[in-house]
């Protein structure tokens, strides 16, 4: 996948100033930067998912395997490129199965048999599947929050994406959580391209092969994830790194 | 202590106490209601009241099965025309409604619902009871179903509003199309609250008089059909109490018994409905 020349506002105000970044396929990549950087708004670009704010608008090109995503229905691209958000969002009236059929169910997939297949690959996937496998029919909100964030990944991954965006998804759960899907970050990337935001360094350092370093909406270093931590190019990055601002 | 401490202590008592009368004299005037028509209201409240029809006067007993039924018929006629355009508005105000149509249509609900209701009456009068020259229950029902849409509107959109932003975008994310994502996962979200709406909502015109002054007209027998004027407990209430006779009197205050219970009951329902949909989030 790969950015070309991203521009994004909301409203009159320029969020993200001429942003250009090659993300490598089965890898993680990372994005770092202080609060208000437009992190977030770049990977909500890549799947389309920024126009749907109002006031939103977006210029430049994205590329998924050399296709640009303009030409795509919003609808199709966002079943190849996957979201997990900041709150892990269960569907509130769905039960586990449910919430992880949702995709494919009202994409039009009826067939019992083939849902029941793809939920547990998903569940398996997400590493949710040998707690809940009992107990599929309660409601997923009834899930910890840590459980819930995996659902949210499993519920991704049931529609076969290529790409999974994911948006700081540990920042509202406890260490033992957050730990378990870096873990499953790891797992994951043999399969999946992953690009997450997140403000947590170490975390960024723990699970990600490269590391892009966002300021004020533009791209400062975007490099692999042991010279932007170890020998990084701009001041600003290390000074960022390092905990002398943000 | 200071003296401006003291001041302070003065204007936080008698603001305080202030405020706190005044809710106090609310929940007062409440209970003042509900217990004055209960105690008139009950002593005339019998059986028959519920099973018979209203009784020629100086002639006692008797009661008003037709305008109970008089009123759930004009409520549900009223329900059929109001609540699929009422409903189906609010949906487009709290999903697409961000632009300059869904502000002018939100304006124009709630001017609506600010008119008064006898404006209404005279609305369904001009359009149904003169083309078709006579009261009617399908006056009275498009009276009472105009006053819906409006109220409708406005409680299905904060009802659906209250679904988090959060829902919607998973609901994207996964490459579902926006109106499945509408129909299957933000309005069951939103089932419990938009039902508790619709509750109050018929709760609220269920208790209109004016606009069936002179569309349902009322009627001292069983109506049968759509087209025939039809009694309702509002207007039995307004015709019994400013009769001069006793006896009338006191079927109006048992007449405004029930009909307070009916308010009082789908409120309650709705308020319960509400208290478990909180839960679920």
């Amino acid at each position: 996948m790969e950015a070309q020349n991203i521009q994004a506002w909301f409203g009159d105000k320029l969020v993200l100033k001429n942003i250009s970044m090659k993300i490598k396929p089965r890898q993680v990549s990372a994005i770092i930067g202080p609060s208000g950087c437009g992190k977030s708004t770049f990977i909500r670009c890549l799947n389309r998912m920024h126009e749907v704010v109002p006031g939103a608008r977006m210029e430049g090109r994205v590329l998924l395997d050399g296709a640009d995503i303009w030409e795509l229905d919003p609808v199709l691209l966002r079943r190849r490129v996957g979201m997990v958000f900041q709150k892990a969002q269960p569907f509130p009236t769905m039960s586990i199965f449910d919430n992880v059929a949702a995709g494919l169910r009202l994409n039009g997939l009826r067939n019992r048999r083939q849902l029941s297949a793809v939920v547990e690959q998903s569940l398996k996937r997400a590493a949710l599947w040998d707690e809940v496998k009992d107990h599929l029919d309660k409601p997923g909100t009834g899930l910890s929050g840590g459980q819930q964030q995996r659902l949210c990944i499993a519920r991704a991954l049931a529609v076969s994406p290529a790409v999974l965006l994911m948006d700081e998804p540990c920042s509202a759960l406890d260490p033992i959580a957050t730990a378990r899907i870096e873990e499953l970050i790891l797992t994951l990337k043999k399969n999946y391209t992953i690009v997450i935001v997140t403000h947590n360094m170490q975390q960024a350092a723990r699970v990600s092969d490269e590391t892009a370093f966002f300021l004020l909406g533009e791209l400062i270093e975007f490099n692999n994830t042991r010279t932007i931590f170890t020998t990084p190019g701009d001041k600003r990055t290390e000074d960022y790194i390092t905990g002398r601002f943000g | 202590m200071s003296a401006s401490y003291q001041k302070r202590r003065l204007v936080n008592f008698i603001a305080f106490g202030l405020t706190g009368g005044c809710a106090l004299l609310t929940l007062g005037v409440l209970f003042f209601i509900l217990g004055y028509v209960t105690a008139h209201g009950f002593a005339s409240l019998s059986w028959s009241f519920f099973t018979q029809l209203p009784k020629p006067v100086g002639d006692p007993g008797g009661g008003m099965a037709n305008a109970i039924a008089g009123t759930l018929k004009l409520i549900f006629l009223a329900a059929w025309i109001g609540l699929p355009i009422g409903v189906l508005g609010g949906v487009y105000l709290a999903e697409f409604g961000g632009n300059a149509f869904g502000f002018f249509v939100r304006y124009a609900a709630d001017v609506i619902n600010g008119v008064p209701s006898i404006v209404m009456g005279i609305f369904a009068y001009a359009i149904v009871v003169l083309p078709m020259k006579r009261f009617s229950t399908l006056a009275g029902g498009v009276a009472l179903g105009l006053m819906l849409i409006p109220i409708a509107v406005r409680s299905t959109e904060e009802f659906l509003k209250l679904v988090p932003r959060s829902i919607r975008e998973s609901a994207l994310a996964l490459g579902i199309p926006r109106w499945k994502a509408i129909l299957w996962i933000v309005i069951p979200a939103a089932l419990r609250g938009l039902l508790t709406g619709v509750m109050l909502d018929l709760s609220r015109v269920s208790g209109e008089t004016a606009p069936l002054l002179f569309t349902a007209f009322g009627n001292r027998f069983w109506s049968s059909g759509w087209l025939n004027p039809i009694a309702s407990l509002p207007v039995m209430i307004f015709t019994y109490a400013v009769s001069p006779y006793a006896d009338w009197h006191r079927q109006a205050w048992a007449a405004a018994l029930v009909l307070l219970m009916l308010v009082l009951i789908s409120n309650v329902g709705a308020r319960l409905l509400m208290r478990k949909r909180i839960r679920a989030f």
